[in-house]
C-alpha cells in the first residue's frame, strides 16, 4: 500500500478544520442561537483580546503551575511507591484491596474535602491533581516492576549482580516503558484535576476563566477558555512525547523498523 | 537407572561438577511432577559435555540446579567440591531466548557483567571492543537487539557470557531457533572458542547430531521422569572439523547407535 505523503495529509487536515469551522460559523444565528453556540469568529476575537491583554497568559500560568505541580508531585510519589510495592511482595499483597478500593473512587469527588483541608488556593488544586496522577503512575510503575522478566533477573544474578544492580540495570529500565505510559496518561488528568479544582473554588486560572464566563452567560468566553485549555493540553502532551523518545531510544527504532510477522 | 560413567575410573582428576542421586519434583497445577530422578553425573574440567534427549526430560532442570537457580528435591550437587548455593557465580548461562536487555545496545549488553564487576569506563570499552571482535560483532556496538538477526543476537549473548568469564558455560539449546547453516557455524565457533579458552561446558540439546558434533562426551536422557540412559565418549578428534562430520564413519556409527537408544522414547511417551 502506498502511504500518502505528509503534505497531502496536512492539506486534508486543514480542509477538514476549515469546513468544520465554516459550518459552525454558518449555523451560528441561522441553525442555532448564537447565544448558545457562539461563532468561531467571535471566539477568535475574544481569544485574541485575552492574548493582547495578557489575561490568558496569567490564568494559563496559574493552571499550568497547578497541573505541573500536581503532575510532578503525584508522579514522583507514584513512582516511588510503585517501585517499592513492586519489589515488596508482602506489603503489596496486604495493601492491594485498599489501593484498588481507593483507585475506583473518582478522585474529583475528593475536591470538596480538599477545599476544607487546604482552602481554595493553588495548593488545593495541586493536591487534587497529584492524587489523580499518583494512582495512574503508581499502578503503571507497579505493573512495570512486576512485569520484569525473571529470567533476565536470574541471568544478572549469575553474573554476581547485587540488589542495587538489578534495580538500576533491569528493574527500572524495564519498568520505564510502563512508567512513561502512566506519565503520559496522567498529563490530561493533571489538567483535569487543576481545572476541576478551579471550577469548584478559585479566583484565578483557566478553570476560573471558564466558570466566570459561564456565570455571565458568555458562551464566547467559555469557548475561548476551552481553546486555551486545549492548547495547553496539546503542548503538555507533546512535551511528554518528546521526553519519552529521549528516554527510550530503543522504542523509536522499533516502530521504524521494517515489519515482519 | 544408573549412569555408566564413561570417564575412566582411574581418572586422576576430580570432577568439577558432580551430581549424585539428583531428583527434582515440580508442582504443576497442584500435581506433583517428577522432572528428573536418580541422576548421577560427573563433569570434568575442560570438557564439553552434551546432554541430549527428548524435550521435557529434565535436561534443563539439571542446568538450573547446577546454576543454583533452585535446589534439587533429592541428592547433592557440588561444584569444585563445594555444595552449590543459590546463584552459582562460577557458571554462565545461555538459553534459547537470549534475554538481552532490549533497552541497551550491543555494546551496552556486553558491558553489563563488566559494570557489575565495577570496571572503569575505559576498561569496559576496551574489553567490549575485544569481545565483539571475538564473536564477530565488530561494528555493531550501537545496534539494539531488535535490529539484530537471530545469529547476531546469539553472538551478542555469547559475548556477554564471555565478558564475565565464568569457568563453566551452561548452554540450554542456544541454537535451537537458528537455521541449519547458521547453527552449524555457531557450533563450529562455540567449540573452537571453548577449547581455546579451556571452558567446561554443559550443552543441552534435543538434536542428537548436534550433541555428537559438539561434545567430548554425550549423555543420553530418556523420558519422564528424566533419567540418564547412557553416557558415551565421543570418539572424534578434539579438533574435529564439524563441517565434514557427515562423511566421518565414526560420527555415523555413534549417531546411529545413540539413535537406537533415543528412538524408543519417541513412541513411548505420547
Amino acid at each position: 500500500m502506498e502511504t500518502p505523503s505528509r503534505t497531502y495529509i496536512w492539506v486534508l487536515r486543514a480542509a477538514f478544520l476549515v469546513s468544520v469551522l465554516s459550518f459552525w460559523e454558518f449555523s451560528s444565528g441561522r441553525l442555532a442561537s448564537e447565544f448558545f453556540i457562539s461563532s468561531p469568529s467571535a471566539i477568535a476575537v475574544q481569544f485574541s483580546r485575552w492574548v493582547m491583554s495578557g489575561t490568558i497568559f496569567y490564568h494559563g500560568a496559574i493552571t499550568l503551575i497547578e497541573a505541573l505541580g500536581g503532575f510532578l508531585l503525584g508522579g514522583m510519589i507514584g513512582m516511588i511507591f510503585g517501585v517499592w510495592l513492586g519489589r515488596a511482595e508482602l506489603v503489596a499483597e496486604v495493601l492491594d484491596p485498599f489501593i484498588m478500593m481507593f483507585y475506583s473512587l473518582p478522585k474529583v469527588a475528593l475536591a470538596p474535602l480538599f477545599v476544607l483541608w487546604f482552602g481554595i488556593g493553588i495548593d488545593m488544586k495541586i493536591y487534587l491533581a497529584a492524587t489523580i496522577v499518583f494512582f495512574l503512575v503508581f499502578l503503571n510503575t507497579y505493573t512495570g516492576v512486576r512485569a520484569v522478566s525473571r529470567e533476565q533477573v536470574a541471568i544478572l544474578r549469575l553474573m554476581g549482580a547485587t540488589e542495587k544492580h538489578l534495580l538500576f540495570k533491569v528493574v527500572l529500565p524495564s519498568a520505564i516503558t510502563w512508567v512513561f505510559t502512566g506519565l503520559r496518561l496522567s498529563v490530561p488528568y493533571a489538567l483535569i484535576g487543576a481545572i476541576v479544582g478551579e471550577l469548584i473554588a478559585s479566583n484565578r486560572g483557566l478553570g476560573y476563566l471558564l466558570a466566570n464566563s459561564a456565570g455571565q452567560f458568555d458562551t464566547t468566553g467559555v469557548f475561548a477558555a476551552l481553546i486555551g485549555i486545549m492548547i495547553m493540553a496539546f503542548f503538555l502532551n507533546a512535551a511528554v512525547k518528546l521526553l519519552e523518545a529521549k528516554a527510550m531510544p530503543w522504542r523509536d527504532l522499533n516502530s521504524k523498523r521494517e515489519m515482519s510477522i | 537407572m544408573q549412569a555408566q560413567s564413561a570417564a575412566p575410573d582411574d581418572d586422576p582428576r576430580a570432577p568439577l561438577i558432580s551430581f549424585s542421586g539428583i531428583g527434582k519434583q515440580f508442582t504443576v497445577k497442584g500435581e506433583l511432577l517428577q522432572a528428573v530422578e536418580n541422576i548421577d553425573l560427573d563433569v570434568y574440567q575442560g570438557e564439553i559435555l552434551t546432554l541430549v534427549g527428548p524435550s521435557g526430560c529434565g535436561k534443563s532442570t539439571l542446568l538450573n540446579i547446577c546454576a543454583g537457580l533452585y535446589p534439587a528435591t533429592a541428592g547433592d550437587v557440588s561444584y569444585a567440591g563445594k555444595p552449590v548455593e543459590p546463584y552459582n557465580p562460577a557458571v554462565g548461562y545461555m538459553t534459547q531466548s537470549d534475554h538481552l536487555l532490549p533497552w541497551r545496545d550491543v555494546a551496552g549488553n556486553i558491558a553489563i557483567p563488566l559494570e557489575i564487576k565495577g570496571l572503569s569506563k575505559p576498561e569496559i570499552k576496551a574489553q567490549v571492543e575485544e569481545l565483539m571482535e571475538t564473536v564477530g560483532l565488530s561494528g555493531f556496538g550501537g545496534s539494539y537487539p531488535n535490529q539484530l538477526s537471530g545469529g547476531m543476537r546469539k553472538r551478542c549473548a555469547l559475548a556477554r557470557l564471555l565478558a564475565y568469564d565464568p569457568e563453566t558455560l551452561l548452554m540450554d539449546e542456544p541454537f535451537a531457533a537458528l537455521d541449519a547453516m547458521l547453527r552449524m557455524r555457531m557450533q563450529i565457533e562455540i567449540r573452537e572458542l571453548c577449547r581455546r579458552l579451556n571452558k567446561t561446558v554443559m550443552f543441552v540439546t534435543h538434536d542428537l547430531d548436534e550433541a555428537v558434533a559438539i561434545g567430548d562426551r554425550c549423555v543420553v536422557f530418556t523420558g519422564r521422569p528424566g533419567t540418564i540412559e547412557r553416557v558415551v565418549d565421543v570418539p572424534l578428534a578434539p579438533d574435529r572439523n564439524i563441517l565434514h562430520l557427515r562423511k566421518d564413519p565414526d560420527y555415523r556409527t555413534i549417531t546411529a547407535d545413540l539413535w537406537d537408544v533415543l528412538a524408543p522414547s519417541i513412541t513411548e511417551d505420547r
